[in-house]
């Protein structure tokens, strides 16, 4: 189908300002196909359904906007406290320096700048592969972009249990910076790994992550976006999932003018888990959109949507999260739940939750609320001698809950935790 | 210990008076019960000395040793020593039962000018008290009152109470929903923290609470007042033959 004129002249003007990085034939080949699915599906404007709720504009623009760094000294080092390996960007650009030595055992790590120089390598059949299997039914240019003109990321390729979980860092340090990274991620079967990523990474940040998690291996991952007001980012997490793997993300997004989160999942084998959640707390000048697309396409499969965000002072909330349970996926267990706490009436709360399903025997269910501060439960406090600002604090975090236990680890659950509170803190009035 | 005279209270959202000049004084070391019919206002009272929004107070005062309680709010006058024991104890997911008493006993602290309770007294503190109510590890790392049956929120506000060591603790409809077994825990519970220096007021539907923890005086209250007081023979008195009696007596 022809694009409309006016998205086809935002596509080819956006599009005439990029050049492919070289690499191999196989990258190569890669990077012009996605590119040609850009200039195919048109990048996104306002009118799209699939960005009723967030403008894409600044997402798109050729140049993006300048963000003012964010000292963010007041708070120990994300993940401090956390046996790791790190490896650091910094405005998109890899920092061998501030970076641990790429060897992990059990675990191959290599950089997508170096790697796609060689002929031969497995991430020739993966990268841009689940990206172009997300693009079906809905459309999503911002990760096909991606695809092709990234200049670096991480091909992480795990054969055994990772003895500890790799932190990508991303450092914001130029105001002026625009990001573009794509990492890709194998799981062997039966294998092992977790991955924590954090930081703002730049002024615009465009993420694709693709993650193939064969059978039996499990996929853990925790993410924090920074506290940097002014910065702007589109995420895209792809997974595919064999039989009886788990896969559990959780994102936590405190801050930031434009935060469009999609974690797009297919269940392909029978018996696997996927639990994706957020928790995202906006004070001001915020909009932070997570959009999720769950596929069942076996049997047996659980999966799990928990988003919380927490918001005042004018701050917006979107959620858009679609289950769809494919024929013959029977047994198909699939939860969804997205809540907003508006601490004011400035604020506000988008959500669209979606279910469609061609299997007769299967349990989904879905749920999204938004409300103000439960006055029973804040009277409760009070009584039993809680100053309301704390005991406005507890019930916050309280509400953050559901969506923190789904993080496995307990030292990463406090660390999330501990963030949550500071940052309901510094804004106690 | 606490004065109340005259007290009048509308509430906030519409033109409707519910306590209508209550008097009453309890004083330290004194055990006192509130006994009334539905309606009569006995839960309005506990709400309004505790600091609940939703009332207005158009006439008389309430204070505490002293300290004018309506012009705290709810946090200042558990700080000074008020203490109520809800008749539906709030659940509040996601909330560690024991990082709420920790939070609310070191507020009251830092409200008072004292220093804080270490984490090893106070643990020392609640496991103490606790096995006394027969409340388990398991139900204070659960979160607060989450999947709590009637009895153990009861006892779980028993506990609060004995943690934070108040002044004066109204009781409101605390037999309420308890077995008789639930209720005589409860009771020692009570009873356990009578002393001196420390006044109860017990709101009750019924006598039987009365029979564990003994009242010294028993008010009846109806359409918001108190039109009889007396021992603790009053309180058998309801049980046999009704308010109706006594009301019809009084108008």
């Amino acid at each position: 189908m022809a694009l409309a004129q006016a998205k086809q002249t935002l596509t080819e003007d956006r599009l005439a300002a990029v050049t492919l990085p070289g690499g191999a034939v196989w990258s190569r080949a890669a990077r012009e196909a996605a590119l040609g699915r850009v200039h195919a599906m048109g990048l996104p404007e306002r009118r799209d359904e699939y960005w009723k709720f967030t403008r894409p504009d600044s997402l798109v623009q050729a140049v993006a906007s300048p963000a003012a760094l964010f000292d963010n000294s007041d708070e120990p080092e994300m993940f401090g406290g956390v046996e790791r390996l790190k490896i650091v960007f910094v405005d998109g650009v890899f920092d061998a320096t501030a970076s641990d030595d790429l060897a992990l055992e059990g675990i191959r790590i290599e950089r997508l700048a170096e790697v796609d120089r060689s002929d031969i390598h497995w991430a020739r059949d993966l990268y841009g592969v689940l990206e172009t299997r997300g693009q079906t039914p809905v459309p999503r240019p911002l990760a096909a972009l991606n695809t092709a003109t990234a200049t670096d990321g991480v091909l992480i390729h795990v054969t055994g249990r990772a003895s500890k979980p790799i932190n990508l860092i991303y450092n914001h340090k130029s105001e002026t910076s625009d990001a573009m990274l794509h990492h890709v991620i194998r799981l062997d079967a039966g294998t092992d790994i977790t991955i924590l990523e954090n930081g703002p990474a730049a002024a615009r940040f465009n993420k694709v992550i693709e993650v193939d998690i064969a059978d039996d291996a499990a996929f853990h991952h925790v993410c924090t976006q920074g506290r940097d007001h002014e910065r702007r980012a589109a995420t895209h997490l792809f997974a595919r999932l064999g039989a009886r793997s788990a896969f559990k993300s959780f994102t936590m997004t405190a801050n930031g003018v434009m935060t469009r989160n999609e974690c797009v999942i297919e269940l392909t084998g029978d018996d696997a888990i996927a639990h994706v959640a957020g928790a995202a707390m906006g004070d001001g000048d915020f909009h932070q959109d997570d959009t999720v697309f769950i596929t069942h396409d076996a049997e047996r499969c659980e999966s799990r949507q928990v988003f919380k965000k927490v918001l005042r002072n004018g701050a917006t909330g979107v959620f858009q999260g679609k289950i769809l349970v494919k024929p013959g996926a029977q047994k198909t267990d699939g939860y969804q739940i997205s809540q907003a706490l508006l601490l004011d009436g400035d604020s506000q709360f988008l959500a669209k939750p979606e279910l469609e399903i061609y299997a007769d025997d299967v349990a989904c269910s879905h749920g999204s609320t938004s409300g103000a501060i439960d006055e029973d439960a804040l009277y409760y406090l009070r009584a039993r001698g809680i100053p309301k600002a704390i005991a406005t604090d507890l019930l916050t975090l309280s509400f953050l809950a559901e969506a923190v236990e789904e993080i496995e680890n307990e030292g990463l659950r406090d660390e999330i935790t501990d963030r949550l509170r500071g940052w309901l803190e510094r804004r106690r009035d | 210990m606490l004065e109340i005279k005259n007290l009048h209270v509308d509430l906030e959202e519409e033109e409707k008076s519910i306590l209508k000049g209550v008097t009453l004084t309890v004083e330290a070391g004194s055990v006192h019960a509130i006994m009334g019919p539905n309606g009569s206002g006995k839960s309005t009272l506990s709400y309004v000395l505790s600091g609940r929004d939703g009332y207005v107070v158009t006439q008389g005062s309430a204070t505490l040793g002293g300290v004018d309680l309506l012009e705290l709010e709810p946090e200042e006058r558990a700080a000074a020593g008020l203490f109520l024991a809800f008749q539906y104890p709030v659940e509040i997911p996601g909330v560690g039962n024991m990082t709420f008493m920790r939070t609310a006993i070191n507020a009251q602290r830092k409200a008072r000018g004292e220093s804080e309770i270490s984490a090893a007294d106070f643990l020392k503190l609640v496991r103490q008290k606790a096995r006394t109510l027969q409340i388990d590890a398991e139900m204070l790392k659960r979160p607060v009152n989450v999947g709590f049956s009637g009895g153990e929120k009861k006892r779980n506000e028993i506990l609060q109470m004995a943690m934070l060591e108040p002044k004066m603790c109204i009781l409101d409809e605390t037999d309420s929903g308890l077995d008789v077994d639930a209720m005589k825990l409860v009771a020692d519970g009570v009873n356990a923290l009578r002393d001196e220096g420390r006044g109860f007021l017990v709101i009750t539907h019924y006598q039987r609470l009365l029979d564990h923890i003994r009242p010294d005086v028993v008010h009846i209250m109806a359409d918001g007042r108190i039109v009889k007081s007396g021992g603790p023979e009053l309180a058998l008195e309801v049980e046999q033959n009704g308010y109706a009696d006594i009301l019809t007596e009084e108008a």
